[in-house]
This record gives C-alpha cells, sequence and structure tokens, in this order.
C-alpha cells in the first residue's frame, strides 16, 4: 500500500480566528439516548447544560499535565456562575472556532492556553449566563435586570427561580449579546485563587484514560517497524516467520514502515520483531553528530540573515577596549514524554474515528481526511488525555501511521510504539550553534554585540509560510539581550543536517537564553564586575526585568557568601510574555555537577490557578535539569544512539535540588508559565559551574574537564 | 489459562506465559491504570506488587506471577498504606500529566509499607527507579512524608 501525505499540518493553520462573538455556536441541540431523557443544549461552543441541571465546560486544549483541564474551565466558570467543584469536563473536538488566536490553529503549545483563553473564556461565560437570565426573564415575563444568576440558578422578582437546566433550552435559542459585562478582578470567586486540580482524583486512582488507554469494540493491536534511519522507507519485508505466530492477523506495509496487527499488542510486537525488512535509509544514512556539528560549524560562517541591526556592530568591536568571542553549542534533543507515541483510529468506508493523545486537532483532521478521501464531517476527533506532550504530540506521524494502518486492515486499530521507537522516531529539538562577540570600553561597558546563530529551523517544515525571509520565528524567539548594548548585530542561517525537528518545550527560548545569558556572564567577567550587577546595570528602564532579577538575588542570598565547595550563578529571559530570574547554586560531586537549590522568580501577570503556576515552575527546573546535565541525542550511521532510558538519562529522585520559587504578585495581563523556566536554568547552571570551577563550559550537556 | 490474583480477586487469563505482566493486566484484563514507560524495567511506570514487593510488571513474565499476589493501583487503596499515599497525593496536588502517577504512588506505598517512618534518603532509594518527565519529584517526597506523617529534611 503507498499513501501520498498531503500536509496536512497547513490546513487551516494560518487562518486568524475570530471566535470572539462571531464564532459562537448558536443552540446545538444533542439529544442523548439516555433512559432519563435528559437533553443537551449549548448556550455557546463552551458551555453543554443538560436537562437535569448537568454543567459541561468543553477544554478546546490539550491537557498534558500543564492544567489547562482546571485553568480553562475556572475562566468559564467564573463568569457562568456555576459551583466549578461540580462541573464536568470534556474536550472539545475540531472546530474553528476553537482556534487558537496566537496561533491560528486549534494547538496546544508556545504556553498559550491562558494568554489565548483569559479574554475569550470568560466572556463566553458571561455570554452564557446573560443568554439564561434572558431566558428567565422572557418566561417570567420581567426585566432581564431584575433577575440574578448565581450558582446555576437564576432568581428572579417574588422569589421566583429556575435551574440552568430548566433554561438552557431556551436560552441557547436567544441571540447572543455582543457586549458582555465582566466582573471586576475583584469579584472573583475561583480565579486567581488555588484551587486542587481537579483530574488529580482520576490520576490517583489510575483511572484517567490517556490515549494509550483507549479501547473500542473489535479493536486489534499493531505494532510498527520504522526504518532505523529516520526518514527511510521499506522496500521489501519477509513475513513468512511472522505471519505464522500466536494471535497475528495482518501484516500491512504503510508508508514509514511494516506493521504488524494481532489479537493483542504484545503478540503484535514479537511478531514484528520477527520480520526481516530491507530498507531504503534514505539521505540520512550517513549523518554522525561530528557530521551534523561539521555542517553546522560551516554554516556559521556563511552571511546570516538579520534579525537586529542598531549602530554599527563591527566598528564598535574594532574599537572596543576588550572583546570577547564565544561560541555556544546545544544538541539534538528528545521530547520522550512518559507516554510513548500511539494511537487509535477506526476507518471504514464512510466515517473514520480518531481518538488519542494529540496537540493538533485541525490537523489530526486535516490529515484524515488526506489519507481516507473522506470528508471532514465524516471524522470524528476525540482528543483524550496526554501523558506528556511537550510538543511532540504537535507532529502527527503516529496519527497518519494508525490510520493508515486500520483503512488497510478495515478494522479499528490501535498502534502503540515502543519506548525505542519513541526515541529514535522523535522530531528533536534542534542542535544549533551561536556565535557571540562582545566588545567593552575601558569601565568595561558592553558598546558592541554580535550573534550570529545557525541551525535546522522546524516551522520551515511545519508551517513554510511562517518562515519570512529567511527567518525562522520559532528559532529566534529570545535572541534579542534586554541588555542596554549601544551597537548589536544579530542574524541567523538556517541550515538542515537532515535530522527532523521539532517544537520542543521552550523551542528556541533554550538556544538562545543559553547564547545570551552565558555570554553576559563572560562580559562581566571580562568586565571584572559582579554577573548580577553587572546585568542590573544594563536594564535601565525595564522594571519588570530588573525587579526579578533583584528579588532572585535577594531571595538566594546573592551577596552573601556560598558556603563551601557551592557556586552560585544567575540568569534572566523574557519569554512567552513572562519575566524570569533563576539563581543556582551547585556542587561537584565524583567530578560532575549537583544542583542544589534552585531560587525562581517570576512575573507572570495574573494567575489563573497559582498552585498550578507552581507546578509549572517546578516542573520546569526538572524538564530545564534534564537538558543542562543530561540530554543529548546523538547519531551515528544516521541512527539516533539513544534508545531508552538508559541511554537518554533522566534526573531522578535523588538528583531532584531544593526548589524555591517566587511569584511576583502582579496585575499585569497573565503571561505563559508552562515553558520559559526551562530555558532559564541552563545558562544559570553554567554560571554556577564557572563560578564554582572557573571552568566555562559552552556545550550542553554540562560535562567537566 | 493461567490463574493469577489481582487485587484479591482471582482472575483466569489466557495469555502465554512468557507475556510481561504488564501487557496482560492491560490487555487482557482491560486493567490500564498500570502504564507501558519504557518496557525495559528503566522508568518504573508500570510498577505493581508482588506480595507485597514492588516489582517492574513490564519486564515480570506472567509464569512468574501465577499463584502470586498482585496488588495494582486500582486496587491499592485497599492496603493501609497505598490509601494515605493516595490521600497525601490529593491533599498536594502531587500529578501533573499523571502517566507516571501510578508507578510512583504503587513504588511510595511499597515504600510506607515497609518503612513507615522514611528519611529523605530511604526516598531516595525507594524512588529512583521511577522517571517523571513532568518533574513531579518535589511534591512526590513532601506527600510520602506527609502520608507518613514525618517531616522532610
Amino acid at each position: 500500500m503507498t499513501t501520498t501525505l498531503k500536509n496536512p499540518a497547513r490546513r487551516d493553520f494560518l487562518k486568524t480566528g475570530t471566535a470572539l462573538g462571531g464564532g459562537l455556536v448558536i443552540g446545538i441541540h444533542l439529544p442523548q439516548a439516555l433512559a432519563k431523557q435528559v437533553t443537551t443544549s449549548m448556550p455557546n461552543a463552551w458551555v453543554r447544560i443538560g436537562s437535569d441541571n448537568t454543567v459541561t465546560i468543553l477544554v478546546a486544549r490539550s491537557e498534558m499535565g500543564q492544567g489547562v483541564v482546571m485553568a480553562l474551565p475556572t475562566l468559564v466558570a467564573e463568569e457562568l456562575e456555576v459551583d466549578l467543584r461540580k462541573i464536568k469536563v470534556d474536550f472539545a473536538p475540531p472546530s474553528e472556532v476553537y482556534i487558537n488566536n496566537l496561533l491560528g490553529a486549534q494547538i496546544t503549545g508556545g504556553s498559550t492556553s491562558v494568554r489565548d483563553g483569559y479574554d475569550k473564556l470568560r466572556i463566553a461565560g458571561a455570554q452564557a449566563r446573560t443568554m439564561l437570565v434572558q431566558a428567565a426573564a422572557d418566561k417570567w415575563k420581567t426585566d432581564a435586570s431584575k433577575c440574578k444568576a448565581a450558582n446555576g440558578t437564576v432568581t428572579g422578582p417574588g422569589g421566583k427561580k429556575a435551574s440552568y437546566g430548566q433554561l438552557a433550552e431556551a436560552a441557547s435559542k436567544l441571540t447572543p449579546p455582543k457586549d458582555v459585562k465582566l466582573k471586576d478582578p475583584s469579584k472573583f470567586r475561583y480565579v486567581g485563587k488555588s484551587l486542587h486540580r481537579m483530574d488529580v482524583p482520576d490520576k490517583v486512582y489510575g483511572r484517567t484514560v490517556f490515549g494509550i488507554d483507549v479501547k473500542v469494540p473489535g479493536m486489534l493491536y499493531a505494532s510498527l517497524a520504522q526504518c532505523p534511519v529516520t526518514g527511510g522507507k521499506p522496500v521489501s519485508f519477509d513475513d513468512s516467520k511472522a505471519k505464522a505466530m500466536p494471535g497475528v492477523r495482518h501484516i500491512v506495509q504503510i508508508s514509514d514502515g511494516v506493521a504488524v496487527v494481532a489479537d493483542s499488542w504484545w503478540q503484535a510486537k514479537q511478531a514484528r520483531d520477527a520480520l526481516t525488512i530491507t530498507w531504503d535509509e534514505g539521505p540520512n544514512k550517513t549523518l554522525s553528530s561530528e557530521g551534523v556539528h561539521q555542517q553546522l560549524s560551516e554554516a556559521l560562517d556563511k552571511p546570516g540573515v538579520s534579525i537586529k541591526k542598531q549602530g554599527d556592530a563591527d566598528a564598535a568591536l574594532k574599537s572596543a577596549a576588550k572583546t570577547v568571542d564565544a561560541t555556544y553549542e546545544m544538541p539534538f534533543l528528545s521530547h520522550s514524554p512518559m507516554e510513548p507515541m500511539n494511537f487509535t483510529a477506526d476507518v471504514r468506508k464512510d466515517s473514520a474515528t480518531l481518538i488519542g493523545a494529540i496537540q493538533f486537532q485541525q490537523g489530526a483532521l486535516g490529515l484524515a481526511a488526506d489519507l481516507t478521501g473522506l470528508k471532514p464531517e465524516q471524522i470524528t476527533v476525540k482528543t483524550t488525555y496526554l501523558g506528556g506532550g511537550f510538543g511532540r504530540r504537535l507532529d502527527l506521524d503516529y496519527v497518519s501511521q494508525a490510520v493508515q494502518i486500520s483503512k488497510a486492515v478495515g478494522a479499528p486499530v490501535k498502534l502503540i510504539w515502543t519506548r525505542e521507537d519513541d526515541m529514535t522516531h522523535d522530531f528533536y529539538r534542534p542542535a544549533s550553534l551561536t556565535r557571540m562577540q562582545g566588545g567593552l570600553d575601558a569601565s568595561g561597558k558592553p558598546v558592541a554585540l554580535t550573534l550570529k546563530m545557525t541551525g535546522p529551523s522546524i516551522t520551515s517544515r511545519f508551517v513554510p509560510p511562517a518562515v519570512k525571509d529567511g527567518v525562522d520565528p520559532f528559532m529566534t524567539e529570545a535572541i534579542l539581550v534586554p541588555y542596554d548594548i549601544p551597537n548589536q548585530s544579530v542574524s541567523t542561517v538556517i541550515h538542515e543536517p537532515g535530522l527532523r525537528v521539532g517544537y520542543l518545550r521552550s523551542v528556541s527560548h533554550a538556544l538562545n537564553a543559553f547564547a545570551n545569558e552565558t555570554f553576559i556572564d563572560e562580559m562581566a567577567v571580562a568586565a571584572g564586575k559582579d554577573p548580577y550587577q553587572y546585568r542590573r546595570g544594563l536594564l535601565e528602564g525595564k522594571p519588570r526585568f530588573r525587579n526579578v532579577l533583584d528579588l532572585a538575588a535577594k531571595y538566594a542570598g546573592w551577596g552573601k557568601p556560598a558556603p563551601e565547595g557551592v557556586g552560585r550563578g544567575i540568569a534572566l529571559m523574557e519569554g512567552y510574555e513572562t519575566y524570569m530570574a533563576q539563581v543556582v547554586e551547585l556542587s561537584v560531586k565524583d567530578g560532575k555537577p549537583v544542583v542544589r537549590r534552585v531560587v525562581v522568580v517570576a512575573d507572570l501577570g495574573r494567575r489563573v490557578n497559582p498552585n498550578i503556576v507552581l507546578q509549572q515552575l517546578e516542573g520546569n527546573i526538572i524538564f530545564g535539569l534534564q537538558a543542562a546535565l543530561y540530554g543529548e541525542i546523538t547519531l551515528k550511521d544516521g541512527r539516533v544512539q539513544q534508545t531508552n532510558f538508559d541511554k537518554f538519562l533522566m534526573p531522578r529522585m535523588p538528583e531532584t535540588p531544593k526548589i524555591d520559587v517566587y511569584v511576583v504578585d502582579s496585575k499585569e495581563k497573565p503571561g505563559g508559565i508552562g515553558e520559559p523556566g526551562t530555558a532559564v536554568l541552563g545558562p544559570a547552571i553554567g554560571n554556577a559551574i564557572f563560578a564554582l570551577t572557573g571552568q566555562r563550559l559552552r556545550k550542553m550537556p554540562f560535562r567537566l574537564a | 489459562m493461567a490463574r493469577i490474583t489481582v487485587n484479591g480477586k482471582t482472575r483466569e487469563v489466557d495469555a502465554d506465559p512468557s507475556t510481561p505482566l504488564l501487557w496482560v493486566l492491560r490487555d487482557t484484563l482491560g486493567m490500564t491504570g498500570t502504564k507501558f514507560g519504557c518496557g525495559a524495567q528503566l522508568c518504573g511506570a508500570c510498577t505493581v506488587h508482588l506480595n507485597g514487593s514492588p516489582v517492574r510488571s513490564c519486564g515480570t513474565p506472567l509464569s512468574a506471577a501465577i499463584g502470586q499476589k498482585i496488588t495494582t493501583i486500582e486496587g491499592v487503596s485497599a492496603t493501609a498504606a497505598g490509601k494515605k499515599v493516595q490521600a497525601a497525593w490529593m491533599a498536594l496536588d502531587v500529578p501533573q500529566c499523571g502517566y507516571c502517577q501510578s508507578g510512583q504512588i504503587m513504588s511510595a506505598s511499597a515504600l510506607l509499607a515497609s518503612k513507615p517512618n522514611p528519611t529523605d534518603a530511604d526516598i531516595d532509594a525507594a524512588m529512583a527507579g521511577n522517571i517523571c518527565r513532568c518533574g513531579t519529584y518535589p511534591r512526590i517526597r513532601a506527600a510520602i512524608h506527609k502520608a507518613a506523617g514525618t517531616k522532610g529534611a
């Protein structure tokens, strides 16, 4: 079987959403064949109310640990005036109404869920509430201003009462109001409070359904052999041994490999291992880590595309009293969420059902339509909980594979990758090189900065039109230093070594912040200044930066001598509209750096749920620790050398530092918090290593000489 | 047919004796609370108790479980330690994505059952086999102390 893939990801991708008001789904009626004859009405796309007073809030973002399943319903419930603890939550289907306005598609990523939803979801809640109140007023032939909604009930003159369930059907037929009044934040009942996450009990009792837990009637299990060199294709295969093995039902070739479909996954996996496959390994078959480094080094000598030009950096470098020249290197990195890629597809002649863990619902829909020839309205996409995402589940290769396999065998199929499949067939964080040169005047003040960065471009593959004039915006998110340096020249060179790359938690922030925040430390050293004070002096007129920096230094006791054998490092960044500074305390044991404590100060504006913010910041540190001290994907003969957690190491309980988080109480608009902390930690660790050992490490993961 | 005891109930399963217990639980018995993470006993997501001791079910063949008492995340609240651990997990909002948490809870429950007042070093040793990619380790440590009624160092 041959299938051509047609870039499903592009469908609707760049269409700007106008979900506010204009796109609301009105009066959708979902009769359910329940014994109780419950009818369900939807005043808008986010609110479903049953005649039994059940309120369901639809979540249009994927829950991958970051807490959207709690934070987003909180925003709706705040204005809808329902008891948040009693609502139900359902994941929304693909629809233009659910487009993430910050990304132009129904995508979960970029730490955008709250930023996109903060106003939109409160408006949705207020709109539905207004319609319910109006329905009550109509019923009682009175004015809506005389009715009040609270706790799922509308109260009117003379003590009249009607529940939302009684009003929902009539309310859904009303025209949604264009303007709704939102609560003053001082009146918030839920927003801004550290409420317990409602998804926690199911997760504690093992009841949560992740993609891998999906079961549909008649379902078979699939295991897929993919080319050891990613991008390679099967040429021929011998399945004489495999097809005789117990439970095996089908063996089919699809675009990416050969799949065994069996009664159980273990049977499928055993038979897959018995296949003999001849591969066309494709253009990457000789790729090695040394080769990638060589290619990127050469690319760094090519002229870059300018990102910023201010003053005359070259001239200022030449006339500088002192110069610093350094090149920073980042390796490929794997997402490795704990739930390996998997997906369930049921492709039939006139319909298809797709169920699983994805971060890009419209992408899955478009992909399935292209692969099956079905119309989008014939395809149902259901999102489950995600056992981690970190950007991996934006890419839908595993969805495509499940759809192809189900279509080929004519049965519902759950495809499950092994950990080895997952680690060796990722879309890796780009490897990168960044060369920086700085000039200081006689007083140590920086007068010139040049920066040139090279690496592969994710966006050139994922959404090509977003790469304009040779600049990938997801390569340069934090490439500009916040510091006051009069002459600057910043540029990038896109170079593709061949290994496929993808968006990984904090994306280019990590690459950019590592270079910038290590370099400013090196400048401070060259100037003979304290790294904290040096940064501080270059942040005049940037109060949010200065504030987080000052607080981090204060809470870490920066001015006081560190304990014997401990070094401190500092770093800062703005990312996802969140300002952050971190101080790391580090020692060395058995020749290896050990992070003992991390002080995190974040200013992310208003918070929907401070407890989830803390969770995210703690998790950011562990994720950043993995990248700084452990994570590296290497290549030999085109093959990824790390196949499981014995080679791609993770921090574990004993390596977990003390994490002290301080969040600035702020009324600024909400910033993202799922990612920025991972990017700041790396340079803070590297700077602490320098402070302690005098070794300036310019390549992650950090290894002491 | 093999006979195993899962969470106090005797179950007859039709699977090859070499099949890892993980897949017998998940696919044959439909008990999906136990998770597949690595298949190589490296991540701990598949941890269950065999006669009260934590084992990686991905590396435990069905044949080794016959006649033994198996406890999974679906049944651990019937044990005193498991119940306390789960309550502490909820009180401290430990899970993020939640995928590894079944295994974490099974390891923590086994620890508390054998050491009711674990030190931080005990926790390091007992929990080092369980990976959490979301980074919930600080809360896991705090929750184990809370469940034990001890204070963390």
